[in-house]
């Protein structure tokens, strides 16, 4: 049995940016098992479909998930007015995660937004050898920063208006970057165009990019077909399933004209 | 306890909890969670003659108490589905129903041979996809194309027969009849109904098909008045779904006519619907002193 459905009591709930959540969660069997980059589905009361959102961290040892989300929409608002000691009715560990090289080797990870939270583990991973690059609206939308820090990683922040870290974009610091230096794999998730921006900077530079694809989704586990990206290999084009097969793609996978 | 297993066309099924098509895929997804034996049986993604990509996405929205889908028939054809699914399926001891749909009657009929002497138990013939451009729907909305494409399939084809009905016609009791007429040997009921939805900031439909398929808690009403309607229309057993999301929808389908039920969009909130559906019926037949679940179906007292 793959997946597990749980009611993961909440430990922990902090506003950490206007309308951005930060969320721990008591959720052991789902913790035991799960992996870099997976996602679970979350239950809204009076919802049909469950809202997909990433980890941002797990502890199988002490069975806590740490999830951070933005409210966007009914779903998102209905889940942040849960409080310390609620549970949230979640199933995981969903979808294949991000790929790991060995820590010594050299990463870049570029995070846009609320794209940025899931990219926090791969960060944990290479430690020093990991340059992390996030951007945002401004300086009070900007999160995680301190845990970037603390994981040891050489931290850029950019913002759409420069009210803190480079006034520019993720993808203008990492072309910089790579003019100057060079890494053996980049991993990005968040708005698509930054994505397609970064995988093209990745293909530009011969260097394996990983990609965490967002879709609507209906079933999440890979039933109902709800929830494909375009995706392109040598036998040809496909329409791929983003809950099951992704979130995260090579980024020469994705068929991003499509 | 009472006995929760049904008979439909001949087929024994261990209870009358089926997952519905397009929604449990090839079912290997949700044994993931509990082990798919334990539901009555599957109908399988609508399967096409050839491959069929399906739609660009967005392909679902959500609206209120239920979904918009534009899946539009994605499926790897029937010679994979045959290979690659149904063995798999097959282990999992459960009854298999394929749900099949063409662009035209000449490939129903194709695939209808390709099924025959297949493990499949029943084929469900999906006359009443919206999805599709050609075809699909265009075959379920008239009784006498609904004649013609049944009593064809029945031809070419050693299973026994479910015709799959669309609501999204004006007298869905002529079309029951025109089914029943042409040989079939049970109907389900109801597929989707055509809906819309759009994101009022960028004044787009949120489907990228621009419209889509209706199901869920929404349709529950009107799938039951259906369901009730048909079975009032055919000898023939009815199988009932659109909307069923807990074991009380269940029960009140039987009551109206059903002889089993399906259950799809449940799912995607709760992946346990089905099992939970299961349990509440037996322990609702078992309150009321049937010996049987099948003593339920059609016990409705009208007003
Ligand atoms: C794999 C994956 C991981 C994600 N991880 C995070 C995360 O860590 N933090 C975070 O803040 N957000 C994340 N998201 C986006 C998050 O799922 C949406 O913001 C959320 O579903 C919006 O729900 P709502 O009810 O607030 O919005 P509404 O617009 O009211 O939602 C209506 C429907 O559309 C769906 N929907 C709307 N926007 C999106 C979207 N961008 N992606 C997918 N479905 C959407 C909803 O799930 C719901 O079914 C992730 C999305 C995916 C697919
Ligand atoms: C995502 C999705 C895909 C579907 N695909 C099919 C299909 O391939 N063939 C079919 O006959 N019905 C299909 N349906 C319709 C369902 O089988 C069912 O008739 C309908 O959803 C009503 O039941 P529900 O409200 O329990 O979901 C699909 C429904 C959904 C939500
Ligand atoms: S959401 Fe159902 S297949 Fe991905």
């Amino acid at each position: 049995m793959r997946y597990t459905q749980e009611f993961g009591k909440i430990l922990n709930k902090t506003e950490i940016a206007k309308g951005t959540f930060d969320v721990i969660l008591h959720s052991p069997e789902i913790a035991k098992i799960a992996a870099v980059g997976q996602f679970v589905n979350i239950l809204c009361d009076g919802f049909t479909l469950r809202r997909p959102i990433s980890l941002c961290g797990f502890n199988s040892e002490k069975g806590i998930l740490r999830i951070v989300f933005e409210v966007r929409g009914k779903g998102t608002e209905w889940m942040s007015r849960l409080q310390v000691g609620d549970d949230m009715d979640i199933i995981g560990p969903l979808g294949h995660g991000f790929g790991l090289l060995d820590s010594s080797k050299k990463a870049v990870i570029v995070g846009g937004g609320v794209g940025t939270p899931p990219l926090l583990p791969v960060a944990q991973f290479y430690r020093e050898n990991a340059t992390v690059i996030t951007g945002f609206r401004n300086a009070s939308a900007s999160i995680l920063q301190d845990d970037f820090a603390q994981a040891g990683t050489n931290y850029i922040l950019c913002t759409d208006d420069g009210s803190a870290g480079i006034h520019g974009l993720t993808t203008q610091a990492l072309e910089q970057y790579l003019n100057k230096n060079t890494c053996d794999i980049i991993y990005t998730c968040g708005p698509k165009v930054m994505m397609h921006g970064v995988a093209r900077l990745a293909e530009e530079h011969k260097i394996n990019c990983q990609v965490s694809m967002e879709e609507r989704m209906g079933c999440g586990v890979g039933a109902c077909l709800c929830c494909v990206c375009p995706t392109k290999d040598d036998n040809g084009n496909h329409l791929t399933r983003v809950c099951l097969n992704g979130p995260v793609f090579m980024s020469t996978e994705v068929d991003w004209d499509a | 306890m009472p006995d929760m297993s049904v008979k439909i066309c001949g087929v024994s099924f261990k209870n009358p909890v089926i997952a519905a098509s397009g929604t449990y895929g090839y079912g290997m997804d949700y044994n993931e969670f509990y082990p798919i034996s334990r539901l009555g049986g599957i109908s399988c993604k609508g399967t096409t003659l050839v491959e069929r990509a399906g739609n660009p996405a967005p392909r679902i929205a959500e609206t209120p108490c239920g979904i918009l889908n534009s899946v539009g028939l994605q499926n790897p054809g029937v010679g994979r589905f045959l290979t690659s699914y149904l063995p798999r399926l097959k282990k999992q001891n459960i009854v298999v129903i394929a749900n099949i749909a063409g662009n035209s009657v000449e490939d129903y009929c194709k695939m209808a041979e390709r099924l025959k002497e297949s493990q499949v138990d029943i084929i469900e013939l999906n006359i009443s996809c919206p999805n599709v451009k050609q075809g699909g729907v265009n075959f379920g909305i008239l009784p006498g194309s609904v004649a013609e494409v049944t009593s064809q399939v029945k031809k070419h084809s050693d299973k026994p027969l479910m015709v799959k009905l669309t609501p999204n016609v004006t007298s869905i009791g002529d079309i029951a009849k025109a089914a029943e007429g042409a040989g079939a040997d049970a109907l389900s009921l109801i597929n989707t109904l055509t809906g819309m939805r759009i994101d009022i900031k960028t004044r787009r439909p949120i489907l990228r098909n621009n419209t889509g398929g209706l199901s869920g808690s929404a349709i529950f009403p009107v799938a039951l008045r259906m369901v009730r309607e048909v079975y009032k229309c055919v000898k023939i057993p009815v199988v009932g779904m659109g909307g069923i999301s807990s074991w009380e929808d269940a029960a009140e389908m039987m009551i109206a006519g059903a002889s089993a039920v399906q259950v799809g969009t449940a799912n995607f909130r709760d992946p346990f619907a089905c099992i939970k559906i299961i349990e509440g019926l037996e322990s609702f037949a078992d309150s009321l002193g049937l010996k049987s679940i099948a003593e339920l179906t059609g016990t409705l007292n009208e007003w």
